[in-house]
């Protein structure tokens, strides 16, 4: 019985270290991956802050000033005046649906289906009357 | 324990025989006893004293271990931290209202020289100096061949510039990294931002200081660790600023004024949505202060005439004498005021220009014609007691409590004694000087109501409610009468269609630096609150020396000089800061025009 014990405790140190040896390398590499990943986001942080900078010295209003003004041709660009307010009375209603807009409605001017109407081989017609 | 009686019977018996003294038996008990008694006492506080040596040699083992170990081992980031730990830039960012960026970090590198490691110093020399035009070869080659062995070349360069560095391929040049403040909106706002520059510099980093403006003022806010991750939000609006700016650029240019400053205030909070002062300076590259010590500090573009410019500010007092004697109940806007003469001793006093406004006006036709006489005899009605006090509560005696580094510097300017002279000629803005900034202050302490408001470049949400100063009725009719200077008086050039402003225009000779005045130097401001009827914001413009040319005769008032410039200002701003304007009937095209 007791050599039985050693031997099994034996084991047991054996397999426990073996695990602590494996716990051991993935919490390095874990910490490895965590630095890296750290390493990363700071980078990203950098570049960020980066691009914010730039964002804002590409938008720097004497920049865009003078882009409105090299562009005027092509977006009519002014600064905001008070005569460019309006009063919401000063936009034109759209204009009342005219009696046209009616007959459109009613798809008399729309392409007609009228496929089965008449009867395909005129010789089987019966129309009505000319049955003797 | 056995006790050894102190007279034994056998030898008290013995010596009583031989006829000795039994006493001297108990003694000697007593003595022998006692340092028994001695001895064991003796061993416990030794074995106590070897007790707390160890403790006390054990815990300072510990410490210094510790200790050892900290100073031995290299620093090193947590590495098993979570995500909390940001690694950002070290100085926080300063943005606007609206979170534009106003000054923010750059990563860029300074470059060293080991000259140890150099292996060609003579090539290395030329080709920096090709790369850094402002550096001379002859002077770094002696220099990296004079013995020293460490050597700084530049504080910050460019990606560019690195590159060429590299492709020198010398291992004794070095790169170390650098944060970098940048600007990136150049002059804009540059008097407020002030600059920054680098402190003490290591290898590996340097610290960033202001040098001035709000980043002095709140360097230690903008370091802190803690909130290096908040930007700073200031109270003003870029777009605002770039428009002021552009405005008052133009404005200066056209009176051919040397200066100007501009301020644009809420009235109800103190945050300043704009603060301009012209010329400029690029912030990324801070001029240095005039060398000549006669130069006047205006001549300099760091000079930032909002705050520092401590000027006598003209007839733009007039109100304050006008709103406190009619706080203090003695006029009403229609009482009739003397403005025929004025004399206090033998100093007889004149309107501008030596009109005459005939025998007496009211007070509100006192502050619309702007009469020296009038708003003198309203002063001597208040009295110098009352009139000095009052001043100082709307804070025009006492340098601006605004977060820039140059605010505690410009003291206005304060006679010492206030005899009446002082009392009448301060009524009208002479012989005491302030800054617009105070001045924009206190007219924001009439316009919203009569309460105090302390100017602030930071943002705010809500409005800060000061001690009052003058009653709602009071400063409901001082607005009025800015109104009328607008609609009858001398700052007609401000009256629009779209906006209604109020103001009091103001034109002081400048003051020779020897002493007296000169006759065609004038400062000229604007002090305005818009709109009118329910006032939102305030506007001081001044111009340094202006000048209009444009009519027959050469002028030099703040009415024409000045009042467009601010009109000019409130009719591209307003929109901007979210004002309706009052839409004058559009002329009807055919098409509406039909339909109705």
């Amino acid at each position: 019985m007791r050599p039985l014990l050693y031997v099994l405790s034996f084991l047991a140190v054996l397999g426990l270290g073996f695990w602590a040896y494996r716990e051991n390398y993935t919490t390095q590499g874990a910490l490895r991956e965590v630095a890296a990943l750290q390493d990363e986001i700071a980078n990203l942080h950098e570049s960020l802050a980066i691009q914010r900078a730039e964002w804002a010295f590409l938008n720097r209003p004497d920049r865009l000033r003078d882009l409105v003004v090299l562009n005027f041709d092509r977006l009519g660009l002014m600064p905001m005046e008070p005569h460019q307010f309006g009063r919401a009375t000063e936009v034109a209603y759209p204009p009342p649906p005219s009696l046209a807009d009616g007959v459109s409605d009613l798809g008399i001017g729309l392409p007609v289906d009228t496929s089965g109407i008449l009867n395909a081989d005129p010789e089987n017609a019966d129309p009505e009357g000319q049955t003797p | 324990m056995i006790r050894t009686p102190l007279r034994p019977l056998a030898r008290i018996l013995h010596a009583r025989a031989i006829g000795a003294n039994p006493d001297a038996i108990e003694r000697e008990n007593l003595r022998q006893r006692n340092e028994v008694m001695r001895d064991r006492a003796r061993g416990r506080a030794q074995l106590r004293l070897l007790f707390l040596c160890i403790c006390f040699f054990s815990a300072f083992t510990v410490v210094g271990a510790r200790m050892g170990m900290l100073a031995a081992s290299e620093p090193m980031e947590p590495r098993s931290a979570g995500a909390t730990s940001t690694i950002t830039a070290g100085r926080a960012d300063i943005v606007d209202r609206n979170g534009r960026v106003l000054a923010t970090n750059m990563l860029t590198h300074a470059l060293y020289v080991q000259t140890k490691d150099l292996i060609d110093p003579v090539r290395v020399a030329r080709e920096l100096a090709e790369i850094f035009p402002e550096l001379d070869a002859a002077t770094l080659e002696r220099r990296f061949t004079d013995g020293r062995s460490f050597m700084w070349v530049r504080k910050v360069m460019s990606p560019e510039q690195m590159q060429a560095v590299h492709n020198i391929g010398d291992p004794g040049l070095l790169f170390g990294p650098r944060e970098m403040r940048l600007y990136p909106n150049g002059t804009l706002a540059a008097h407020v931002l002030g600059g920054a520059s680098f402190g003490a510099e290591g290898v590996d980093s340097a610290e960033v200081i202001g040098t001035a403006g709000i980043e002095k003022a709140l360097d230690a806010r903008l370091r802190d660790p803690e909130q290096a991750g908040t930007p700073l939000e200031l109270s003003l609006d870029l777009t605002v600023q770039a428009t002021i700016e552009e405005v008052l650029a133009t404005g200066v240019h056209q009176f051919e004024a040397k200066g100007g400053a501009a301020i644009l205030m809420d009235v109800h909070t103190g945050e300043i949505a704009a603060l301009a002062s012209y010329p400029a300076f690029d912030p990324n590259d801070r001029p240095n202060p005039l060398a000549d010590p006669n130069a006047e500090p205006g001549d300099s573009p760091l000079f930032n005439r909002a705050v520092q410019g401590v000027y006598e500010l003209g007839s733009t007092f007039k109100i304050f004498a006008a709103a406190q004697a009619m706080e203090l109940g003695l006029v009403t806007p229609d009482t009739p005021v003397d403005t025929q003469s004025l004399s206090v001793g033998r100093k007889r006093f004149s309107e501008f220009d030596n009109h005459n406004y005939g025998p007496t006006k009211t007070v509100t036709e006192v502050i619309e014609l702007s009469s020296n006489i009038g708003t003198g005899h309203l002063a001597l009605m208040i009295g110098g007691e009352r009139q000095k006090p009052f001043l100082k509560s709307l804070g025009l005696m006492d340098a601006s409590p605004v977060e820039l580094v140059e605010a505690p510097g410009a003291k206005p300017l304060v006679p010492k004694k206030w005899p009446d002279v002082v009392t009448v000629t301060t009524s009208f803005g002479h012989g005491m000087s302030s800054s617009p900034l105070n001045l924009a202050a206190a007219y924001a302490s009439l316009a919203n109501g009569g309460t105090l408001v302390k100017p602030t470049l930071l943002h705010r949400n809500e409005p800060e409610i000061g001690p009052r100063i003058v009653s709602e009725q009071v400063a409901r009719d001082s607005v009025m009468m800015l109104r009328r200077v607008v609609t009858d008086g001398t700052a007609s050039m401000a009256k629009m269609d779209e906006y209604a402003i109020a103001g009091k225009t103001g034109t002081a000779d400048k003051p020779k630096r020897g002493g007296g005045y000169y006759d065609d130097k004038v400062i000229n401001t604007f002090a305005s609150v818009f709109p009118a009827e329910a006032p939102k914001y305030v506007l001081i413009v001044t111009l340094d020396e202006p000048v209009d040319r444009t009519g027959p005769e050469v002028r030099r008032t703040a009415g024409w000089t000045a009042v467009p410039v601010a009109a000019e200002i409130v009719r591209r701003t307003a929109p901007l800061l979210g004002m309706r304007p009052a839409i004058a009937p559009q002329p009807l095209d055919g098409l509406t025009a039909v339909k109705q």
